[in-house]
């Protein structure tokens, strides 16, 4: 019994952690959000190298939960779900270069299909790809695809995992900014974060995130299914990114800000890889018929 | 990382899951909060403790089997999942044990905690009093030093102090000091409850039962013996009380997982449920979920030699919000049978007083965004 990060895993962490931190991930997911996909590129070669692409194949899934939320503190652009959780699983090896998928009916599109060097639908390489459809999210760039593949569920399942991981690091981020801005910004005479209107919707945004995680690693563990995870960890987010933008007011509504790539990676994760809607149904199945 | 049990603590949990198999009562013991009920729960406490049930993580000397913390939590999991009757003894077990073992004497341990382990005396807390809820360091009740006599003379009134109606001693914060402020001057006592000068009046909750009291305080003399910590410390001691209430009263980490089940019944044998109410119902049981892991997490932490610190207000809101939500679901799947007398109608009730008692969420919350999120102190309302 030990349900905490052991000391590589630890170490896996914090390695990603300084990696990310010093490599700009902000300014490659606006870059890529523009369609200059060059300093993307060049972290995911970096991502690459520290085997972030083979941990669906070569570690376990708390590995994979662990660098997922390092992504989404990161804002990392990429479809790295696809290329580091689905497509490992889906085709039982690691991908080469980029790759993406579309699992219609819960990924009806292709993620980032333009960049990518293999694009699939379920397991199988699609026929064509289609035109681009916008996305709330500006770094996400969708397609249609055309092709017959059939899902794998086993893969889909650690892609949900990975998408709640994701959401979790997404989560924690506005949390942190937003508790930093509140600290710095003051009204009437005081720091915002003084008045209890505030507090409570950032606590309760941290008491959100808290109970997210043993569900994001409990999943990681086979303890749970992955889509309790999805929702909680969706839902924690997704009150991170309300309770974030409403801390820091007209600033958080703009581009400007940095925040905005968050606030609009949460909303688009939220219905990423099965919808709210869809994993809680399936997890009361899936009890019925225990 | 893992969540597996070793195989010394499975054998534990085995042992403890045998027993508690062949003694849990077939039929529920009648409230807790009735004369009738308190003597049951105090039998009960009885034959836990006969067979070293009662306070696994103690010493032996003082009837416990000297558990380690994930045996406590894994006999805390067994005994939930039996359906096993309420603590009586909680106020004692949980709240003022911790204390004593921390802060009183040797023979103040040896005094107090056989008695409190085999439920032969129960302890009420007397904490808020009329004009001191969530603001507690305002307290008015007073200890006047007796020389004389080696000790204190208490006065004042303490209210919605839990189990008072029956119990037998009460433990409270008193200002011993007139000449200083809140945190400071206050000291902890113990008292026993029919001390000549104390006045117990139950108050009837929203349940109609007397699971709380008044206590009224003139001129009640506590001996020396029975200052727990130093005189003028009361607060700093009662504060690790107050922790214990909400966090390490950790207790099962499966603590909602059988209501969530029974709500998943529920909502299976509903022939037409509420629209939206599976979301809900999925919702529940995924919380009672996350309460079962957050709460291995912490016995984790715990037992690395980490401390709960501010977490036990985290995990305060959660599961009393948590509570109430899953009642709610039930009681709108019952539809008009909702109001009639049943169990989830009980749980209902009592759910309703979690975000109240041990500190109000909104105080849980102040001391998540202080002291987790680092977020200024509220300035104090001006004193005037």
């Amino acid at each position: 019994m030990r349900f905490e990060l052991d000391d590589d895993q630890r170490d896996f962490a914090s390695a990603l952690e300084s990696l990310l931190a010093g490599a700009d991930a902000v300014a490659a997911a606006r870059a890529w959000a523009d369609g200059d996909h060059d300093p993307g590129r060049k972290l995911w070669t970096r991502l690459a190298e520290l085997g972030v692409l083979s941990l669906a194949t070569e570690a376990t899934p708390v590995e994979v939960a662990i660098a997922f939320e390092a992504l989404g503190r990161h804002v990392v652009p990429g479809p790295w779900v696809e290329s580091a959780a689905y497509l490992p699983v889906a085709l039982g090896r690691e991908v080469e270069g980029i790759a993406t998928v579309a699992v219609p009916p819960h990924v009806p599109f292709a993620l980032d299909a333009d960049v990518a060097d293999q694009v699939y639908v379920g397991a199988t390489r699609a026929g064509s790809v289609g035109e681009r459809v916008g996305s709330v999210d500006p770094t996400r760039h969708l397609f249609r695809v055309v092709g017959e593949g059939e899902p794998s569920w086993e893969a889909f399942d650690l892609a949900v995992l990975a998408t709640a991981a994701e959401l979790l690091g997404a989560g924690e981020r506005v949390l942190s900014d937003s508790v930093a801005y509140a600290k710095q910004r003051t009204q009437f005479g005081r720091e915002i974060g003084s008045y209890q209107a505030i507090k409570h919707a950032l606590a309760d945004v941290r008491i959100a995130l808290d109970f997210a995680r043993p569900l994001v690693f409990g999943a990681a563990l086979g303890a749970i299914d992955a889509s309790a995870a999805k929702v909680a960890a969706g839902d924690a987010a997704y009150r991170a990114a309300r309770t974030g933008l409403q801390v820091h007011g007209a600033i958080g509504y703009t581009r400007e800000l940095d925040l905005s790539l968050w606030l609009t990676r949460i909303r688009a994760l939220v219905t990423a890889w099965g919808t709210p809607a869809f994993h809680r149904g399936r997890l009361l199945q899936q009890l019925e018929a225990d | 990382m893992d969540l597996t049990l070793s195989e010394s603590e499975v054998a534990f949990r085995d042992e403890a899951r045998e027993w508690l198999a062949a003694n849990v009562p077939d039929e529920p013991l009648p409230s807790m909060d009735t004369a009738d009920g308190f003597r049951a729960h105090q039998e009960w406490e009885r034959r836990l403790a006969d067979a070293r049930w009662a306070v696994v993580s103690w010493p032996e000397e003082y009837h416990g089997r000297e558990a380690s913390l994930v045996e406590w939590v894994i006999f805390e999991e067994e005994y939930y999942r039996a359906g096993a009757p309420g603590r009586v003894s909680q106020n004692g077990i949980f709240l003022l044990a911790p204390i004593i073992f921390d802060h009183g004497t040797r023979e103040q341990q040896d005094r107090f905690l056989p008695s409190m382990a085999t439920g032969e005396r129960i302890w009420a807390q007397c904490w808020s009093e009329p004009e001191a809820g969530s603001d507690l360091a305002s307290l008015r009740s007073t200890a006047r030093r007796d020389d004389e006599r080696g000790g204190w003379v208490l006065n004042g009134q303490k209210t919605w102090s839990s189990r008072a109606s029956f119990a037998h001693w009460g433990f409270g914060l008193f200002r011993s000091n007139p000449d200083e402020e809140r945190h400071r001057g206050l000291t902890y006592f113990l008292f026993p409850l029919d001390a000549e000068g104390i006045t117990v009046r139950p108050i009837a909750q929203l349940d109609g039962e007397v699971g709380f009291a008044e206590v009224f305080f003139e001129d009640v003399f506590v001996p020396d013996a029975d200052v727990l910590g130093a005189p003028g410390e009361g607060w700093r001691v009662a504060m690790s009380t107050a922790g214990n209430e909400r966090g390490l009263s950790l207790r099962s980490p499966g603590r909602f997982c059988a209501a969530a089940d029974r709500l998943l019944d529920l909502y299976r044998r509903t022939p037409e449920p509420p629209p939206g109410s599976a979301d809900r119902v999925a919702d529940a049981w995924i919380k009672a979920q996350a309460y079962r892991l957050y709460t291995w997490g912490t016995v984790t932490r715990l037992a690395a030699g980490g401390d709960m610190g501010a977490a036990g207000s985290v995990n305060k809101v959660f599961w009393s919000e948590l509570d109430i939500a899953l009642h709610e679901t039930a009681l709108d799947l019952l539809g008009p049978e909702a109001e009639l007398e049943s169990t989830w109608l009980d749980g209902y009730t009592f759910a309703l007083s979690g975000p109240i008692y041990a500190g109000t969420n909104e105080i849980q919350r102040n001391i998540v965004a202080e002291r987790i999120l680092g977020l200024p102190r509220e300035p104090k309302g001006a004193a005037t």
